[in-house]
């Protein structure tokens, strides 16, 4: 019998607040984590809001402010949302001599995170400035003379995306396995499912697991923008994150991060923490269509969901409630709402389905993680989260998608979608934890 | 668990010394080096001006007809990645869509992927005209650059950058629908890559895996990094041949490069079914870290790397003794050498003389992602070989490194291979290659 695995810790540092209990009362009152973007300049870009973490202040969380002091911004996130997690499940932090009993070589780490934001002004800076607009080349000696001249060493190592794993690192001790992935909007799905993976193959007994990414940087937005896959209501940004509406119009580019520690049963049990909810399979494929579009069947979805079921040894006639990837962009509700009717068959349209991004954002890299800490919230209290600004229905999507309002009722089991650029599809399902 | 399920079916690599494995491998024998003045972009104002560059291809000729124009969609990192791929699925004797439509003989559902990428830098010759058309009074000017130069954008142009991509567009050629997933842990992300491909098959969640790692170093962003963080030795660029010096006094730091490596890992009962080529097991993989406040370097005593030595050991359930070769990550930043020597020493014990260590990144440079792959395959032709090329630029031993460094050729069986990596930020890895009864 393979050993069992559970939650023991949750954090977060996300546009609907910097703890747990605040994000998940603003899920219940259906805020909005979207508004006019102030971290640059974006009043002349295609979408001029995103949904952005405010008035965010690590030293809050943590006392060693020095050591982490040139991290990027997705990385400082990370580590809010990691001592958050950590204290949950009493792993202690920033000390040398951790007083908890745990052996660091069985502590590990697997985040899905993103590259850090350039230096903005530094960066274009440069470019202008070795730009020959005579010739329309680069001159790439001028380049070197300006970009030794104007970028710090730490400020373009802390751009690498495993550097907010090598900063929980430093927090925590952890001497196990360290991963981090990047598979777009279904990174953090990936990590926990794949962190479960390491407790299952005896590798770990604790795993820091979750996401942490900020794309809202000037490359960033004109990325997405370009692709059209934002939203561009700029004259109402809270109400723009409609997933599932006719009049959806793509998704609110948005940053943070949402830290899970997942632990074996018997360590947990061992140490005597408190149990959040058992994680109980994971699914992961691949598209294998196009870069830009999902198979218009939906079968690397249906595949991801169905392997996830597989795993946990359970049907389609066993999930609660589905916590979609409900993006809000054309393309993403409609063929998810294709593979949840494949797999779900005769119980698609009873099956609660509801997109936290309506009201959060999408995290991208952080996505699935954020999301995920609201099932577990939703098996804690029997509710599901709505999905917000559902007001024009698309009359050919028609699951229930818990419009606008939260709702009351028996959630045991939970399935958490992901769905990421390129075909990446995760999909992991959690459960109440009973003896 | 073990892992002696997943053996190793397909080699592809793209590398400083050649368009294929097989080519890397002789040259590696020959003791070839790689190195040379930065062609790709002038590199004259740069403090270090030479690098690892792979001989010229065209990547359209590795692609379906169907899929040639996706080729303006690949930075260099996913088209040295695409091309190594392509290798490693012909050499196993696999056929998929791209090798042949009429004679697929795998399920697409039961391949998977998991390849390490590195932070794709953007071209800046394709940026720059966009910028140019942005600036105010001699300075970049946001607010035109989302009214203007952010048109001048080509519309796909953040997909050439997603690293995820490599395996996505690997994924798409061969048809490949199983697991999916892209490692971005710098250096040390090719072996962990392997690792968690091999679970893949342990777990059953598909029965074939092309993994390993691809990155194009050889960029004006990333020398700059390189530079600036001090990593890049300033010092070889009148003889590049002998500029990157792993374990020797005479180390002064790095010198970067561009490669794909991609094996093809199969269930070991799938491979012998349908009668393929067997490289070698892949008997045992490790992982720890070993994070330095420094976050450029790692710790000094390198014990994240003593810690995935031992777990892989411990997982291929042999003893240090048991090795017949060791390729270590040996970057000739000397800190990190030292740090890596130490650690390899503490878990070595008494057999630190006997274990033949063999640095390569004096011949293929630091590819970044990639390196660790390229390393699995030299370590497999060497287990089917029988042969331990000569090391290279290791003349006179560092202080304080006491490894059994390859001075000439070594013919003997090699039952056990240990390959290990590790990475600024502190990730570390290890995997252990074994011969086939």
């Amino acid at each position: 019998m393979a050993e069992r695995i559970v939650i023991t810790g949750m954090g977060i540092v996300c546009p609907l607040g910097h703890d747990v209990e605040t994000l998940w009362a603003a899920v219940m009152q259906g805020k909005s984590g979207m508004d006019y973007t102030t971290i640059f300049d974006a009043s002349t870009f295609p979408s001029t809001f995103s949904a952005e973490v405010k008035n965010y202040n690590l030293s809050k969380f943590i006392e060693n402010i020095e050591l982490h002091k040139d991290c990027n911004r997705g990385c400082s996130f990370a580590l809010g949302a990691a001592a958050q997690a950590c204290r949950q499940a009493g792993i202690d932090i920033e000390t040398d001599q951790p007083k908890d009993g745990i052996d660091r070589k069985r502590l590990g780490i697997y985040l899905g995170a993103g590259e850090g934001s350039v230096n903005n002004e530094v960066f274009f800076g440069c470019i202008v400035k070795a730009w020959d607009n005579e010739k329309n080349v680069m001159d790439w000696n001028k380049w070197a003379q300006v970009a030794f001249a104007g970028m710090s060493p730490a400020g373009e190592l802390q751009q690498e995306p495993n550097m907010p794993a090598a900063h929980i690192a430093l927090l925590t001790g952890a001497q196990g396995p360290v991963f981090s992935c990047l598979t777009a909007c279904a990174a953090s799905t990936q990590a926990t499912g794949e962190a479960m993976m390491l407790i299952r193959n005896g590798k770990a007994d604790i795993v820091v697991a979750g996401g942490a990414h900020s794309m809202i940087h000037p490359l960033g937005l004109t990325g997405f923008n370009r692709l059209t896959a934002l939203s561009t209501r700029n004259d109402s940004p809270q109400t723009a994150s409609r997933p599932f509406s006719a009049t959806r119009d793509g998704f609110i580019l948005g940053e943070g991060s949402a830290i899970l520690i997942l632990e074996s049963l018997s360590s947990a049990e061992k140490r005597g923490v408190q149990i959040l909810a058992e994680v109980i399979g994971f699914g992961s494929s691949s598209d294998a269509f196009r870069v830009t579009d999902m198979h218009e069947t939906g079968r690397g979805a249906i595949k991801a969901m169905t392997d996830a079921l597989e795993d946990a040894g359970l049907t389609y006639k066993d999930i609660d409630y589905i916590n979609t990837h409900g993006t809000s962009t054309t393309e993403n509700d409609s063929i998810e709402t294709k593979a949840i009717k494949a797999v779900f068959k005769e119980r698609a349209k009873h099956v609660p389905a509801s997109s936290v991004k309506s009201m959060l954002g999408h995290l991208i890299g952080a996505a699935g993680a954020a999301e995920l800490i609201t099932c577990v919230l939703a098996i804690r209290d029997n509710i599901v989260p709505p999905t917000t600004n559902l007001n024009d229905p698309d009359p050919e999507l028609d699951l229930d998608y818990v419009p606008n309002e939260p709702r009351k009722m028996a959630v045991n089991t939970v399935m958490n979608e992901s769905f990421g650029f390129g075909g990446q599809n995760n999909v992991v399902i959690i459960k109440r934890y009973e003896e | 668990m073990n892992t002696s399920a997943a053996v190793i079916t397909g080699l592809g690599a793209v590398s400083p010394l050649g368009l294929t494995s097989i080519e890397m491998f002789s040259a590696l024998k020959a003791g070839r080096c790689g190195i040379g003045k930065i062609t790709a972009f002038d590199p004259v104002g740069f403090n270090c001006k030479i690098a690892g560059q792979c001989p010229d291809f065209k990547v359209g000729q590795f692609l379906p007809k169907t899929y040639r124009k996706a080729a303006k969609l690949m930075s260099r990192d996913i088209a040295l990645a695409v091309v190594a791929a392509y290798e490693a699925v012909a050499n196993s004797g696999l056929v998929t869509k791209a090798i042949d439509p009429e004679k697929v003989n795998v399920d697409p559902a039961r391949i998977g992927i998991n390849l390490g990428a590195g932070l794709i830098s953007c071209d800046l010759v394709e940026l720059a005209p966009a910028v140019a058309q942005s600036i105010t009074e001699g300075k970049f000017d946001i607010r035109k650059w989302g009214k203007v130069g952010l048109e001048l954008v080509t519309p796909l142009w953040l997909l050439k950058y997603l690293p995820n991509m490599l395996a996505c567009h690997i994924g798409i050629i061969h048809d490949i629908q199983g697991p999916s997933n892209t490692i971005t842990c710098a250096e040390a992300s090719a072996l962990l890559a392997i690792a968690e491909a091999c679970s893949f098959i342990q777990r059953g969640a598909c029965d074939i895996v092309l993994a390993g790692g691809a990155e194009a170093k050889v960029n004006p962003i990333v020398m700059i990094r390189q530079c600036l963080t001090g990593r890049a030795t300033t010092e070889g660029n009148d003889s590049p041949e002998t500029a990157c010096r792993p374990f020797d006094a005479d180390a002064a730091g790095s010198v970067f490069g561009e490669a794909a490596g991609i094996i093809t890992i199969e269930n070991r009962e799938h491979a012998e079914k349908r009668g393929a080529k067997i490289y070698a097991e892949i008997a045992g993989t490790g992982q720890s870290n070993s994070p330095n406040k420094a976050f450029e370097h790692i710790e000094p005593d390198g014990r994240g790397i003593a810690i995935a030595i031992e777990n892989a050991l411990k997982d291929a359930d042999i003893k240090p003794e048991d090795l017949d070769l060791l390729i270590p990550h040996g970057t000739a930043i000397p800190a990190d050498d030292l740090a890596e020597a130490k650690a390899i020493e503490k878990v070595l014990g008494d057999a630190i003389n006997d274990v033949p260590v063999w640095p390569t990144k004096s011949m293929l440079s630091n590819t970044g992602a990639a390196g660790g792959a390229l390393d699995v395959i030299a370590a497999a032709f060497a287990v089917t070989e029988g042969i331990i090329p000569a090391s290279k630029n290791c003349v006179k031993k560092a202080d304080g490194c006491n490894l059994n460094i390859v001075t000439g050729p070594i013919e003997k069986e090699i039952k056990y291979a240990l390959c290990c990596s590790y990475t600024y930020g502190g990730q570390t890895a290890a995997v252990i290659l074994k011969k086939m009864d």
